[in-house]
C-alpha cells in the first residue's frame, strides 16, 4: 500500500483551478520529487494535501481517507509539511519552536527528549542558537529550524516545499545532504522544487508539474536524461 | 485639593485600574489568539459579582439558567456537526466538554441552594459558574465565523454584549447588589489610612498578572497560545488546534474577568448591565497597548483608573465624559498605530 496516494486531485482558488487532476503516489522509504516552474501549482498541491485548502479528488495516507482528517490529525499521524514560507514562531526562541514542533506528541516526554537531542545533533547551529528568537536567524538557519521543528513531530512522511528557496549555494547543498540523510530515519519525503537538478539527484522518482497538470513522470534518473525535461528544467545539458 | 485627598484619589484610581487591568489582559489574550475584541468580558465580570451576591443571600444565581441555556445550545450545535460529519463516536467527548463540565458548577449550586456557604467557597463557586460562559459563546458565535475580518468580529462581539445584557436582565433582574467586603481591616501606613481591601485588589492584580506571565513563559500550553497568536498556520502545522486554544484562552480570560468581578463587587453596586462600562474602560487600557502588549495594557488600565478617580472628584456626574473625552485623542493616536500593525501583517 502506498504511504500517500493522490488520485485526480483538483484545487481551485475561487473559480480558478490551480491544480487539475493530479495523481501521484509515494511508497514507504521513497523520496519523490515534484518539479515545475514558478506558479505551476506545487505549493497549492502541498497545502491541499496537508489540509490547509479545500480540494476535490481522492487522497489517502496509510490507507486513511484524508477527506476525513483535519490538519492536526494528519500531524498526529506523522504526516507533516515544511511550508514554503516556513511559518516559524518568530517571537519565540529556537528551543521553544522545537518544543512546539512536538506538540502533537506532547504526552511522549521521553520520546520528545530523544527527538530534541537528535535534532540538535543533526543541526549543531540550532543548538548554538537555542535561546535566540527565531526571527533573528539567517535564511539557512530558518530552514534548518523549520526542518527541525517538523522532525520533532516524528514524521513518517514529510512534505518539503522548496527547501532551497532563497538560500546560498553552499547551504543549498547542505540542505539536500540533510534531506538525503532523513531517509535513514525512515522518513519518506515528497520534495517540491524549482531547483530541478538537485531535486532529481536526491529523489527516487519524479513528476513534472506544469500549469496545474502533471506532464511527465518517471524514475528520477530517467527524467534527468529525458530530453523534454532537460530542455526546460536542466538548462539543456 | 491637598496632598491627602490626592493620595486617597490616587489609591482609589489604582484600585479601579487594577480591576480594569485584569480584564484588559484577557482582552489582549483573546485578540491575539482569535482576533476577536471580546467586549463581553465586562459582562462576565458583572455576572460574577451578581452570582456572588446571590450566593451570599442563599439564592440561586441567575447564571445557572444562563449557563444551562448556552450549554444546551452548544451541545445541540456540536452534536449536529458530528452527525453531519458522521463522527458520532466523538459524542461522549462532546457531551463531556459542552454539557457535563459547564453544568457541573451549576449543579453543585442547585443542590446547595438555601444554605449559605463560607466566603472562599462562594467565591470559587461564583468563578466556576461564569467560566463556561465565554467558551460556550465562542463555540456558538465566533467559531462559525473564525475567518471573518476583525471588523466583523468586533461588530458581532458588540452585538453579543447587548444580547448578554438582555439575558442578564432576564436571569438576574433589574436590582443592584453589592457583595460583602472581602476584608474590613483598615491599615495605618505612615499616617495614611488605607483600606485593606484596596491593597487586596492591587495585590490580586499583581499576583494574577505574574501568574499569567509564568504561564506564558514556562508552560507548553502557554507557549502554544503564544504560538497561535504569532503564526496561526505555523501553529496548525505542529498540531495545535485553533478551536481548542481559543477555548482555553476564553477560559483564562474569563477567570481574569471573574476575579475582577469578585474584587469590584464589594466596592461598587453591580447591575445586570454594569459590565459595559467596566469592559469599555478595560478596552481603553488594552488600546494603549495596541491590543498586543500586556505590560503597556497594564499601564494603560491603571492610567484609566487614575483619570476616572480624579475626574470624579472634580465632577462626579461627568466622570465618564471626562474619562472618555480625554481619551479620544489617545485612542486616535493609538488606533492609527494599531492600523499600521495590521497592514504589516496583511502584507506577509
Ligand atoms: N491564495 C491564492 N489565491 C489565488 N490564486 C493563487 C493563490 N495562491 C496561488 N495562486 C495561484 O495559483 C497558481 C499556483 O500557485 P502556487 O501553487 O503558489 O505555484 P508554485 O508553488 O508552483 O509556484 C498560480 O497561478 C498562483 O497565481
Ligand atoms: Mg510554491
Amino acid at each position: 500500500m502506498a504511504l500517500l496516494s493522490i488520485e485526480g486531485l483538483s484545487v481551485a482558488y475561487g473559480k480558478v483551478e490551480a491544480v487539475r487532476g493530479v495523481s501521484l503516489a509515494i511508497e514507504p522509504g521513497q523520496i519523490v520529487t515534484v518539479i515545475g516552474p514558478n506558479g505551476a501549482g506545487k505549493t497549492t498541491m502541498l497545502n491541499a494535501a496537508i489540509g490547509l485548502l479545500p480540494w476535490r479528488g481522492r487522497m489517502s495516507f496509510e490507507g486513511a481517507d484524508l477527506a476525513r482528517l483535519d490538519v492536526e490529525e494528519r500531524i498526529e499521524r506523522g504526516f507533516c509539511l515544511v511550508p514554503e514560507k516556513r511559518e516559524l514562531f518568530g517571537d519565540l526562541s529556537v528551543a521553544d519552536n522545537l518544543l512546539l514542533g512536538g506538540y502533537a506528541r506532547r504526552r511522549d516526554t521521553a520520546g520528545l527528549k530523544q527527538s530534541l537531542a537528535d535534532v540538535y545533533d543533526r543541526f549543531p547551529r540550532l543548538d548554538e542558537r537555542r535561546g535566540q528568537k527565531a526571527s533573528t536567524l539567517s535564511g539557512g538557519e530558518r530552514q534548518m529550524l523549520a526542518l527541525g521543528r517538523a522532525l520533532m513531530a516524528k514524521p513518517r512522511l514529510l512534505l518539503l516545499d522548496e527547501p532551497s528557496l532563497g538560500l546560498a549555494p553552499l547551504i543549498v547543498r547542505e540542505v539536500f545532504r540533510i534531506i538525503a540523510s532523513l531517509r535513514e530515519l525512515g522518513v519518506s519525503i515528497l520534495l517540491v522544487e524549482q531547483n530541478a537538478r538537485a531535486a532529481l539527484e536526491t529523489a527516487d522518482f519524479g513528476y513534472v508539474l506544469e500549469t496545474g497538470e502533471i506532464v511527465h513522470s518517471g524514475p528520477a534518473a530517467d527524467l534527468m536524461h529525458d530530453p523534454k525535461v532537460t530542455a526546460s528544467y536542466l538548462g539543456g545539458h | 485639593m491637598d496632598a491627602e485627598i490626592a493620595t486617597i484619589l490616587a489609591m482609589d484610581g489604582i484600585a479601579s485600574g487594577a480591576i480594569y487591568l485584569l480584564i484588559g489582559l484577557g482582552l489582549v489574550l483573546i485578540f491575539a489568539v482569535t482576533r476577536v475584541i471580546f467586549v463581553p468580558f465586562g459582562d462576565i465580570a458583572a455576572f460574577t459579582g451578581l452570582s456572588l451576591a446571590a450566593l451570599e443571600n442563599g439564592h440561586r444565581p441567575g447564571t445557572v439558567g444562563l449557563v444551562a441555556v448556552l450549554a444546551v445550545l452548544a451541545t445541540l450545535k456540536e452534536t449536529a456537526l458530528l452527525v453531519r460529519t458522521r463522527e458520532l463516536h466523538r459524542l461522549p467527548h462532546t457531551l463531556l466538554f459542552y454539557l457535563v463540565l459547564p453544568l457541573a458548577p451549576a449543579a453543585a449550586i442547585w443542590f446547595t441552594t438555601g444554605s449559605v456557604l463560607p466566603m472562599p467557597l462562594r467565591i470559587v463557586l461564583a468563578l466556576a459558574l461564569v467560566l463556561p460562559i465565554a467558551p460556550l459563546l465562542d463555540c456558538l458565535v465566533f467559531r462559525p465565523i473564525a475567518d471573518a475580518s476583525v471588523l466583523l468580529l468586533l461588530t458581532v462581539a458588540v452585538a453579543l454584549h447587548f444580547a448578554l445584557d438582555g439575558l442578564g436582565l432576564l436571569f438576574f433582574g433589574p436590582e443592584g447588589v453589592r457583595t460583602q467586603p472581602l476584608t474590613e481591616t483598615v491599615l495605618d501606613i505612615g499616617g495614611f489610612i488605607v483600606n485593606a481591601q484596596t491593597l487586596l485588589i492591587v495585590a490580586a492584580s499583581i499576583v494574577f498578572s505574574g501568574l499569567l506571565y509564568l504561564f506564558f513563559e514556562f508552560t507548553l500550553l502557554g507557549k502554544a497560545l503564544r504560538a497561535t497568536a504569532i503564526n496561526r498556520t505555523g501553529a496548525r502545522l505542529v498540531g495545535i488546534r485553533p478551536t481548542s486554544t481559543a477555548s482555553k484562552a476564553y477560559l483564562l480570560g474569563s477567570l481574569l474577568a471573574g476575579i475582577s468581578g469578585v474584587l469590584i463587587a464589594p466596592a461598587t453596586t453591580m447591575f445586570y448591565d454594569s459590565g459595559f462600562l467596566i469592559g469599555l474602560k478595560a478596552f481603553v487600557g488594552a488600546i494603549f497597548g495596541a491590543m498586543a502588549s500586556y505590560p503597556v495594557t497594564a499601564l494603560g488600565a491603571i492610567l484609566v483608573g487614575l483619570l476616572e478617580s480624579f475626574a470624579s472628584f472634580w465632577s462626579s456626574a461627568y466622570k465618564e465624559v471626562v474619562v472618555f473625552g480625554l481619551l479620544i485623542p489617545i485612542l486616535l493616536w493609538r488606533s492609527l498605530s494599531l492600523g499600521e500593525v495590521e497592514e504589516e501583517e496583511a502584507e506577509e
